[in-house]
């Protein structure tokens, strides 16, 4: 049974600025990371790996400079990494992004059956949470989402119990393979790639599949395939906000400005 | 008086080559190392031998030391002596008599002399050791072993007796008296005793000190003792490198990284462990140790040796282990938690007599851990990531690096222009209390007309915690990186505020072929005061200030004056000090990456560290390390003691100008 992790690529946000002219992001000279709950996504198909043996692979749609992220997740100990790269996969928006991975899921298939994929809950670029949710409509699989624990899987009865994190709740809920499970930070601590496994990463191959093997309608993926337009990207000004008082030299000076202040504006319950 | 040749030949041809064996067996461990050159620089070699094995330099540095320099010296005199004794009982008659009279009376004075120094100093040893032992001497394992100690000073003691007693009854029996004062003393008190009593008196003497003398020497390589043997070479084969800069690793495929198995250890780091004497000098002054933590240098140096001795030849890597190096904490195996221990402050390097190097094979084993196992107190896997992807130990963004003050703006390196690289460190561009001495730096640096610029987001982090920590894999990336970044700018002088900046880019980057001047601040503000160029116009009102050594910038750079020179000059007072102060300073508890891990057992460092400080009363707790700084102010807060000031010396050199 295979478990697959789909991952993505993205620009570390925290280096992300705006450009106040163009209202695009800057992301000359911006390092790429591999979007952080997807980090989680790996681990948990690893952790599936070492308790059942089972084959883990790893999915990434994005530009050629995405290999470095999918050598990441060998690094770690995924089986096989498939980039998902075409001009025509270009300027996706979550719908045409989540055709791609289900017909790269749908192939793996033909090989050996999917048991379980894992996305991270959202990424860090984006923030829709719509990409994990699409692939599991696209394939008609069982849909889980912000997963935090595994209960249990029962292979003979192809059954899944797994616990979601919801506000304030959790809530446990059982379902048949094959599902698509999205993951939260709490589900699990992602390892660190030892270096021999990283010098293997180095050498290792990462298949490519272009349309040519994924032939899907180009009218449906990419820039064309997506009913999603971004109009405007901006930063919002922030009209309030100052720095008060001197920390360093009087802290406790400067505590007692910041809790008269979160009084005065009923912010703060005595 | 007749010797019975017969009988001793063939008892002396099977000591020594037992002996032998015995040596051949120890030596064929050792070479279960892997390779390392210390054979280079004889010179210098020769000269570290001199001053630490027969000028018994460290040795010395405690008050006791002048006893074992007695029986050191004792024992290396009383060596010919030996070999007279030793060749007389071969042949008839070959002994000192067959020499010129003037060189025979020098040397039998000297060893009669000689001889009853080492009895003074094995009695001294005795009582010393029954009635007086050292707090540090005794613990749960080398106790057990105290009756091998008693063993070696009882023997030793037993052959000057018999030497006396068989120098006596000769005289006696109408030998020349010579110039043996002693032995002449021993001669008058048996003067009264008949002809055959003396006789039999100096046979059963000459027996006692030969049985004696063989099993001795039979029962050194067997004992801690070997360290009579081998300490001598291991003050040879001394590191030449400031012994705190790791090895360079190099990454290929198929190869091993760190050490797990007792034959990836060097052949020195073997001679280590046989050189070692347990005297505990090295526990006693360890921050860890003295904290109730797991680790103890000197046990790490005894398991290290446990495991040679129980894996054998066997041991070298590939083979089949009988007993695991790290694991679970027993006798020839060392914990993970233990490892994990180690500040890496070389308190241990630099008070160890045979120059034992602990802290080196610490990191080895670290190496291990992290990069063969990734296994590693789960608080260092956020640090590790943030080092990897953002190339600073908080993760924050990299464009922030050149933002420590809004008044001064970025003032970057220009390549030709600028003198000296303000190499501003993590701490000091993102840390809010430190960014307060980055800014003071910068004032003293402008106010004495230095050229100096920052790198701004493209400084990366030294890799200092994490090549301690052993994960020299990212290491070996950031030093890359800031290397290459150096020579692209042509930067020739750099400027630290971070005694762990500077010790990195001073000595670790001389791997990397980084041979360029690195100060730290004190040296540079040292220099410009007394060149003349910083004037401090006033004193800075610090009341009374005590100075706290950096570990990395006094033991492992030496450089334990140029900070304190510059208090005075700023403050017209000298710093009071500590109690353990430059060699013998205490860490703050913050280095060798435990700056980023939780202190969960025992009490903790830099508590320990403000208890000393707050003996002195100060009112100014003057540090010169942004760690020092973070770690001394979190004491003396859970002391309740914030009364007490915590000042970076550029602090307090900034109070004199403005």
């Amino acid at each position: 049974m295979l478990v697959i992790s789909c991952i993505k690529q993205v620009p570390d946000t925290t280096q992300v600025k705006i450009d106040p002219v163009t209202n695009t992001l800057v992301r000359e000279g911006i390092p790429f990371i591999v979007n952080p709950y997807d980090t989680h996504a790996l681990e948990e198909s690893l952790c599936l790996k070492d308790k059942y043996s089972l084959r883990t692979v790893a999915l990434s749609m994005g530009p050629p400079n995405t290999e470095v992220t999918l050598r990441k997740a060998r690094a770690l100990g995924i089986d096989e990494a498939i980039l998902l790269s075409d001009r025509a996969f270009g300027g996706a928006d979550t719908l045409a992004t989540s055709r791609v991975l289900a017909a790269a899921i749908e192939r793996l298939g033909t090989r050996e059956e999917v048991g379980i994929v894992f996305c991270g809950k959202q990424t860090i670029d984006g923030d829709t949470a719509q990409v994990g949710p699409g692939i599991a409509t696209r394939l008609g699989f069982t849909q889980l989402t912000l997963v935090d624990r595994i209960e249990h899987i029962d292979f003979l009865k192809k059954r899944i119990r797994v616990r979601r994190k919801l506000e304030g709740r959790h809530e446990i809920v059982e379902a048949p393979l094959p599902v698509v499970i999205t993951v939260v930070r709490e589900l699990n601590r992602p390892r660190y790639p030892t270096v021999p496994m990283r010098l293997a990463a180095e050498e290792a191959d990462i298949t490519v599949w272009d349309n040519t093997v994924l032939k899907l309608d180009v009218e449906t993926v990419g820039l064309k395939g997506s009913p999603t337009w971004v109009s405007k990207i901006f930063s919002p000004e922030r009209d309030q906000g100052e720095i008060i008082g001197d920390g360093v030299n009087d802290p406790e000076g400067t505590a007692g400005i910041l809790i008269e202040k979160l009084l005065s504006k009923d912010l703060l319950a005595v | 008086m007749l010797i019975n040749h017969a009988l001793f030949i063939p008892l002396l041809f099977i000591a020594v080559l037992t002996f032998c064996y015995s040596c051949y067996q120890r030596l064929q461990l050792v070479a279960v190392g892997s390779p390392e050159n210390r054979f280079d620089n004889t010179g210098a070699r020769l000269a570290g031998t001199l001053t630490y094995a027969f000028g018994q330099k460290r040795v010395l540095s405690r008050p006791y030391g002048i006893n074992h320099f007695f029986l050191f010296w004792a024992f290396l005199l009383l060596l010919i002596a030996n070999a007279e004794f030793l060749l007389e009982g071969v042949i008839a008659g070959a002994n000192l008599s067959v020499l010129p009279v003037s060189l025979r009376h020098v040397l039998e004075f000297t060893f009669d002399i000689v001889s009853l120094v080492a009895l003074a100093s094995v009695a001294v040893a005795l009582v010393r050791r029954i009635f007086l032992p050292p707090p540090y001497l005794g613990n749960d394992y080398t106790s057990p072993r105290s009756g091998e100690a008693l063993l070696i000073l009882g023997m030793i003691a037993t052959l000057m007796v018999a030497f006396f007693l068989l120098n006596g009854t000769r005289i006696a029996l109408g030998d020349s008296e010579g110039w043996k004062p002693v032995s002449g003393l021993v001669a008058r008190l048996v003067a009264g005793l008949s002809p055959t009593t003396l006789e039999s008196a100096a046979g059963a003497a000459w027996w006692v000190h030969a049985v004696v003398l063989l099993l001795f020497m039979n029962f050194l390589p067997r004992s801690k003792h070997m360290h009579i043997l081998t300490a001598i070479p291991n003050c040879y084969f001394r590191s030449l490198e400031k012994p705190n800069v790791q090895p360079r690793e190099t990454f290929g495929k198929e190869q091993r990284f760190g050490v797990s198995e007792i034959g990836q250890f060097s052949w020195k780091d073997l001679l280590d462990g046989f050189s070692c004497t347990e005297c505990g000098r090295c526990q006693d002054l360890c921050p860890a140790h003295n904290t109730g933590k797991a680790l103890n240098p000197r046990r790490i140096i005894h398991d290290i040796k446990i495991n040679l001795l129980a894996n054998g030849p066997a041991g070298e890597a590939g083979g089949k282990a009988r007993l695991t190096l790290i694991g679970e904490k027993k006798e020839g195996t060392i914990s993970e938690e233990s490892l994990w221990d180690c500040t890496t402050c070389g308190a241990c390097l630099s008070v160890c007599p045979v120059l034992i190097e602990h802290m080196p094979k610490i990191v080895k084993m670290r190496r291990h851990l992290v990069e063969e196992k990734a296994k590693f107190p789960e608080e260092l896997l956020n640090l590790f990531e943030n080092m990897e992807q953002r190339s600073n130990p908080w993760g924050i963004a990299p464009s922030e690096r050149g933002k420590w003050s809004a008044a001064l703006g970025e003032r970057h390196f220009k390549p030709g222009e600028t003198e000296y690289l303000f190499f501003v460190g993590c701490s000091g561009a993102f840390d809010s209390r430190a960014k307060h001495v980055t800014v003071a730096l910068a004032t003293i640096l402008d106010a004495a007309g230095v050229s100096w610029g920052i790198l701004g987001k493209d400084e990366l982090c030294c890799g200092d915690s994490v090549r301690r920590l052993g994960n020299e894999y990212v290491f070996d990336q950031l030093a890359k990186a800031n290397v290459a970044r150096f020579k692209e700018k042509g930067v020739r002088k750099i400027v630290t505020q971070c005694p762990h900046c500077f010790n990195t880019l001073k000595n670790d980057y001389r791997q990397y072929g980084l041979e360029i001047e690195v100060l730290h601040h004190s040296q540079l503000i040292q220099q410009l005061v007394s060149e003349g160029k910083l004037r401090l116009t006033k004193k800075a009102e610090m009341g009374k200030v005590i100075f706290h050594d950096s570990c990395y910038l006094g033991r492992h750079n030496d450089t334990y004056e140029a900070p304190r020179q510059v208090i005075l000059a700023a403050t017209g007072t000298a710093p009071a000090e500590f109690g353990r102060a430059k060699e013998n300073g205490f860490c703050c508890g913050a280095g060798g990456g435990r700056m980023w891990m939780e202190e969960q057992t025992g009490t903790r460092i830099n508590l320990e560290r403000v208890k000393e400080a707050m003996q002195q009363q100060p009112d100014t707790l003057c540090v010169s390390c942004p760690y020092c700084m973070t770690m001394m102010e979190d004491g003396l807060k859970d002391e309740g003691a914030e009364r007490v000031r915590v000042k970076d010396i550029a602090e307090v050199v900034a109070e004199a100008i403005s």
